[in-house]
């Protein structure tokens, strides 16, 4: 057992404690924290994975801006600890038990049944350096400049949706 | 990079739909009455960039670096994209009058999403299918609640949003998974090397996840839950738009995807699943619609069945079923832009004369209307000459020619199933006596934009085999 | 990260990928519907990422990007139609809200 291992097993055991607490809890804003819980565990394993930029930009973006938009709203919606957590309908419960256990069997089946890795020649060198935010940003204005203007006009259209729903008084 | 003018002649479309979505925010801060610029500036941009974008349907080129290609089928689909919209802009005008509330961001945000129908249909790159899928859906969630004092629109909106997010995510990891066994995001690169790739389950595997989210937007069987409440809760002229360019551009996207079985002769792998979801959506859509006294609810049920005869297209695999889809695609999104046209005018403030009891004795207190609509049935039913019947004729014989007989045959049953609850909307205007006062306000604008697709749906099936044989040129190339 | 498989990664990533889905279709409050839809997400960046590094392409980092950005919309708008249905009636209870049958 070496240090990276045992932090990749901490690691993951958190994110997927925390996955499943996320959609157990009654208390939605419980939910929300395990959420953070499991955003910043994922962003300790995109660094144990060489990518510096997307764990920052997880922390920062997902955990910090998307996180605080959740609780803000639930904040102003002041709701408390439900009463019913689960759908009504037993049929729904026992098909989405089903379906999601067939959906990760038949992944994880695949996953080490195909062995991705045997044709993947895993660089460390190259790896090191992909992460970083010159390399990421050079990309993003170079060869992904035009899906980079379309985030633009998404988060525009984002933007005037959000207004133009959520706006108290529309003159 | 951009040394030929005719690149740049085809970027024009795109530059243009940026451009306007730009201006319009400024004409809407800075100007009151922009209610009056906003809707004509609107059909200005989206008909200039049809007529530029099938000017350019003979020569194909890949344009912004090699991430969205122009002309060939692109350009079809931009046409479709951009003609249907302006129809949809025309018919909002008196609409949202009619409900009481003017936005002028509904005109930005239809901008918004045409731009990003534009990227999904010509995507050269996956990451471009993902930006414009999301760029389209995001507008037509908010569209969808665009009136959101009232609770029906909100709550379709929320239905759409749920579930289109649900699907964003199966979108999302398949693409994962795709790009993980093939190395490389680039459409060419994965088309060219997928005899190899499909032999490896966890491409399989990412393709399907992919196929099951587009499957939400196109509105097939099993994923059909959110159509009938999110059409009949949002504004009708709103789901004309994503009725019939949203479907249109999720079936574009399908046949980038799956370029490498309609041009080589790949094994098509995913017969299994799109004969699957084509004959259940083709019966179940069939079915369902029969017991709808909605007319909205009832065109949402037709539009389920109408996914699945477009996608008996996908399941055979060949190059006449394409053009095929290509050519059920145009004629739908005519016919059915039309027919939520008319439903528009009729209804009544509040959801009401929405009913088909509502549409009793219009042969007679109202014969142009009725005229149009009794057009539309027919199309939709597929009764020739109409554009529907070309569209649904040229895809079972696709499917007839790829060896899916059975399949054909579902089709033919479901359409003749159809047939009883278009044409009761027919009998209910010429042959019944009206049961309560209707009052329907006169709407000039509306009216011109039914007529237009009245037109197109005509000219389509006057003409078929030269648009056939033009698709078919643009796709060969 | 030569010492780790892959496929651990991998795997991890499904095993949230099927937690969301259960949270989606099981769960009765939008919000924690929705929650659940990020957990989605982050699963598929997680085997992007995945794959991106062991790769030592760089493709797949961008497109996480991306993936950051959508979210942030999505939840800027989600969040509106939430806001914006709570207006009207109070809740956020999934069942409670059905006026149309399902």
């Amino acid at each position: 057992m070496n240090l990276e291992l045992i932090l990749f097993i901490v690691l993951a055991l958190i994110a997927a404690v925390s996955a499943v607490m996320v959609i157990t809890q009654s208390h939605p804003v419980m939910s929300a924290i395990f959420l953070i819980l499991n955003f910043f565990a994922l962003a300790g394993l995109y660094l144990l994975l060489n990518a510096q930029f997307i764990a920052v930009v997880q922390v920062i973006v997902y955990a910090g801006a998307i996180m605080v938009l959740f609780l803000f709203v639930l904040m102003l919606l002041n709701t408390s600890s439900e009463f019913k957590v689960l759908t009504d309908k037993k049929f729904i419960k026992f098909f989405a038990l089903l379906i999601s256990a067939f959906v990760f069997v038949q992944l994880a089946y695949l996953i080490f049944f195909t062995k991705p890795s045997n044709a993947v020649k895993g660089n460390l060198n190259v790896s090191s350096q992909i992460g970083t935010i010159q390399n990421i940003g050079k990309e993003l204005y170079t060869n992904y400049i035009i899906p980079f203007e379309a985030a633009g006009f998404l988060l525009l259209a984002a933007t005037i949706g959000a207004l133009i729903l959520a706006k108290k008084k529309f003159e | 990079m951009y040394q030929n003018s005719t690149e740049i002649f085809q970027m024009m479309p795109f530059i243009i739909i940026g451009a306007g979505i730009l201006l319009s925010i400024a004409v809407e801060m800075s100007i009151k009455k922009s209610e009056l610029i906003l809707p004509w500036f609107s059909i200005l941009i989206f008909a200039v960039s049809a007529v530029i974008s099938i000017a350019g349907i003979q020569q194909e080129s890949v344009l912004f670096g090699g991430m969205i290609a122009a002309g060939g089928k692109a350009a079809i689909f931009n046409f479709i994209f951009n003609v249907g919209a302006a129809l949809v802009v025309l018919n909002s005008v008196d609409y949202i009058k009619k409900y009481g509330t003017y936005y002028g961001e509904y005109y930005i945000l239809v901008q918004s999403s045409v731009l990003g129908m534009m990227m999904m249909s010509g995507a050269k790159d996956i990451i471009m299918i993902f930006m414009g899928l999301e760029l389209m859906s995001i507008c037509f969630y908010v569209l969808a609640g665009i009136n959101r004092k009232k609770f029906s629109a909100n709550e379709a909106s929320m239905k759409y949003f749920l579930l289109g997010a649900f699907a964003t995510g199966f979108v999302i990891y398949g693409i994962a998974l795709i790009y993980g066994t093939s190395a490389t995001t680039k459409i060419d690169d994965i088309i060219s090397g997928f005899n190899r790739l499909i032999t490896n389950p966890l491409f399989v595997a990412g393709f399907i996840f992919l196929l099951i989210g587009f499957s939400f937007k196109i509105a097939a069987f099993p994923f059909h839950m959110w159509v009938p409440d999110v059409y009949q809760g949002s504004a009708t002229t709103v789901t004309g738009l994503m009725s019939t360019t949203g479907k249109t551009a999720a079936f574009s996207v399908f046949i980038i995807i799956l370029a490498a079985i309609f041009s080589t002769h790949s094994i098509n792998k995913f017969t299994p699943y799109f004969a699957a979801i084509a004959s259940l959506s083709m019966l179940y859509g069939s079915i369902v619609a029969i017991s709808q006294d909605n007319v909205k609810r009832m065109l949402a049920y037709s539009s389920i069945a109408h996914a699945g005869y477009m996608a008996i297209g996908l399941a055979a695999g060949n190059i006449s079923s394409e053009s095929g889809i290509i050519f059920y695609l145009a004629a739908y999104t005519f016919m059915n832009i039309g027919a939520f046209g008319i439903v528009s005018i009729i209804e009544g403030e509040n959801d009401t004369q929405l009913g088909i009891s509502s549409y009793a004795g219009l042969g007679n207190r109202n014969p142009v209307l009725a005229a149009f609509m009794a057009l539309f049935m027919f199309a939709l039913a597929g009764i020739p000459p109409l554009a529907g019947f070309f569209g649904k004729y040229y895809v079972f014989i696709g499917a007839i020619e790829g060896g899916l007989t059975w399949l054909a045959v579902i089709g033919v049953i479901s359409s003749v199933i159809s047939v009883y609850f278009y044409l009761r909307v027919v009998v209910y205007m010429y042959f019944r006596e009206p049961q309560e006062e209707i009052k329907i306000y006169s709407d000039n604008l509306s009216l011109s934009a039914v007529v237009v697709s009245g037109l197109l749906v005509i000219i389509f099936g006057l003409f078929p085999d030269t648009l056939l044989n033009l698709i078919t040129s643009a796709l060969i190339r | 990260m030569t010492s780790i498989p892959m496929e651990y990664y991998l795997v991890l990533s499904g095993f949230m990928f099927s937690v969301g889905i259960v949270g989606v279709l099981i769960r009765r409050n939008a919000i924690v519907v929705f929650m659940s839809i990020e957990l989605m997400l982050n699963s598929a960046n997680l085997t992007l990422v995945t794959f991106s590094s062991y790769l030592g392409n760089v493709t797949g980092q961008v497109f996480v990007f991306f993936v950051m950005t959508v979210a942030a919309a999505e939840a800027a708008v989600g969040l509106a139609i939430i806001i914006a249905i709570f207006r009207n009636k109070l809740t956020v209870d999934i069942d409670k809200i059905n006026i149309f049958k399902w």
